[in-house]
């Protein structure tokens, strides 16, 4: 794809990033750190992509494999962590 | 196409996901959506050209490229789950650096493996990558590695696996200017056309160990109560790094994904860096705890103790008492009995609060989900400026393993390294206990004056302890 049009897209995703985030309370600040962490698990789309083009057994694909297992512990791993923490926040909130 | 509708879905969920997290009472929809969100993104990436052939080229099982991709997820997904199952709410802060470092990595193997495509597998036949992939790459390893050892010596020093205090060291800032300009330089020398592949495939093993270091070196000099905005720093960079990842394999999710991770965790950053009344780069290159050491003032009277019995006399009596918990309430598991103490004081008369500071504990918020844990209730967790002007009136207050987010030298000290922090002032109350471990410093080792002001008593021991030996004398044994 252009690549003018791929930084075009960057940029306004990274001033949607920065609206997104406002008047954060601090009890959420963890929670939002490792649930915005998780998403960076993503990567292992790329990690597919650059498995998907060597052939098994090489270097390359030794590298991709062992990228998708790290992407997806990030990713699989943060998302459950951060639903546990507001598991918690839930609790109280039922009390009220 | 319908590839590219399923990543805009995916962005989709993953921008309300990030909106609906900004407030408690959706934070869980919030992490719900942003995680289907990764779950379309994840399945639309099998159905890419790229994908869908080498799926087609296999001609036995074991050279099929997608079958050892599924078991590698499959992998990974077994380790995150089970890890995140069995961590203790303490160690989230841990946790949460260590997913992060390998999310890093493997952003980082992501472009080297782009690069050996590149350049190895297809050197001679292909013209190598354009200067926008060359310089992507370059990026996405420096960024990556960075956030790789970063977050692994953050998950160290907050595991308290290696020295959790700062390391100053003489040279420090220009050791990490040189590794800084040696990284531009091997970037530089992977952007330039007409360098044959050799040189590039030396660029970029310098360049990877050049970060590797980099993390490290940056992250030594930080204390290790500042590792939660570290870690969150890092964690942006990790997003900054999955957008240029996507520049180098031309994926937009990949790029919108990074982007909102990157700018919305910069902004979270500079959230948590203003709850500690500090800026990233006095964060970052000030060495903080460090400098505590050479602070003028010295110890002042001698603290006096108190035993657990001692201290029943003044709670039995006390009309308010207010807990400031800390990261030392976290280490010694004590949430629990400290709801069972607050009970009995209820039950006692008392009007029982508990007072939590921003940054109390490993990371802002630490507080609220241990006390949540243990089923206190909400309306008794009071934030930082709604209970410091009750301070004055209460009779009692009782900090347990807390120590900067109430040492009064923030207020009074210009030269504390914590000048000007906002702290709970619990030197206000009538009695103050401080429950400690022991008689050295806190974590950041900054003295505090609190432990040895006239109404303060302190009570060492085990914190769980302490707080069970007090709730049985309310038992009236």
């Amino acid at each position: 794809m252009d690549s003018v049009l791929l930084l075009f897209i960057f940029v306004i995703a990274a001033f949607l990033g920065k609206e997104l985030i406002s008047k954060v309370p601090s009890q959420l600040h963890t929670p939002l750190m490792s649930a915005t962490n998780a998403i960076s698990g993503i990567t292992v789309v790329g990690a597919v992509v650059t498995a998907a083009i060597f052939a098994p057994g090489t270097l390359g694909m030794i590298l991709s494999l062992i990228a998708i297992v790290l992407a997806t512990i990030n990713m699989v791993g943060g998302y459950m962590v951060t639903s546990r923490m507001l598991e918690m926040f839930r609790k109280k909130g039922d009390k009220d | 196409m319908a590839i590219n509708l399923a990543y805009i879905a995916a962005c989709l969920l993953f921008i309300l996901g990030i909106k609906k997290l900004n407030k408690p009472d959706t934070a869980r929809q919030g992490n719900f959506l942003s995680s289907l969100g990764a779950l379309v993104g994840v399945v639309a990436i099998f159905f890419e050209n790229e994908v869908v052939q080498s799926w087609n080229n296999a001609h036995s099982w074991l050279h099929n490229g997608i079958l050892w991709v599924v078991v590698a997820m499959l992998i990974g997904a077994i380790i995150g789950a089970i890890w995140s199952k069995v961590v203790k709410m303490t160690g989230m802060p841990e946790l949460v650096a260590l997913y992060n470092g390998f999310g890093g990595l493997a952003t980082a193997f992501v472009a080297i493996s782009q690069f050996m495509y590149l350049y190895i597998v297809w050197a001679g036949r292909s013209e190598g990558g354009g200067p926008i992939v060359m310089f992507s790459i370059g990026i996405t390893v420096f960024i990556g590695a960075i956030a790789f050892t970063g977050s692994m010596l953050a998950w160290g020093k907050l595991a308290e696996k290696v020295t959790g205090s700062a390391v100053v060291f003489p040279g420090q800032k220009a050791i990490n200017l040189i590794l800084v300009l040696g990284a531009l330089a091997a970037i530089v020398v992977l952007v330039l056309p007409n360098v044959d592949p050799a040189t590039k495939t030396t660029a970029v093993i310098a360049l990877t160990a050049i970060s590797l270091i980099l993390g490290f070196t940056l992250v030594l000099p930080i204390g290790g109560g500042d590792m939660p905005v570290v870690i969150s720093l890092i964690n942006s960079l990790t997003g900054l790094a999955v957008a240029m990842a996507g520049f180098v394999v031309s994926n937009t999710m990949l790029i919108v994904s990074g982007a909102l991770v990157g700018a919305s965790g910069m902004i979270l950053t500079l959230i948590m860096c203003k709850a500690m009344n500090r800026s990233i780069g006095n964060l970052l290159f000030s060495g903080f705890g460090a400098a505590a050491t050479q602070s003028t003032k010295g110890p002042g009277a001698e603290p006096k103790a108190v035993s657990a019995e001692d201290a029943y006399m003044v709670l039995e009596a006390a009309q308010s008492v207010v807990f400031v918990p800390g990261y030392g309430m976290a280490v010694a598991q004590a949430q629990h009995v400290v709801k069972e103490l607050a009970e009995k004081l209820e039950a006692n008369g008392a009007e029982v609060n508990f007072a939590i500071h921003p940054v109390a504990g490993r990371m802002p918020g630490h507080m609220n989900v241990l006390l949540a844990e243990a089923d206190i209730p909400y309306e008794q967790l009071k934030t930082m400026d709604e209970i410091n002007p009750l301070l004055p009136t209460q009779d009692v207050a009782i900090i347990i393993g807390a120590n900067d987010v109430v040492n009064p030298a923030a207020e009074t000290d210009t030269s504390s390294p914590i000048y000007g922090m906002p702290i709970i002032k619990a030197h206000e109350v009538k009695t103050v206990f401080v429950l400690k471990r022991g008689k050295g410093r806190g974590f950041s080792g900054i003295e505090n004056e609190l432990f040895s002001m006239p109404n303060t008593l302190m009570i060492y021991g085990d914190a769980k302890a302490t707080i069970s030996s007090l709730s049985k004398e309310f038992s009236g044994d």
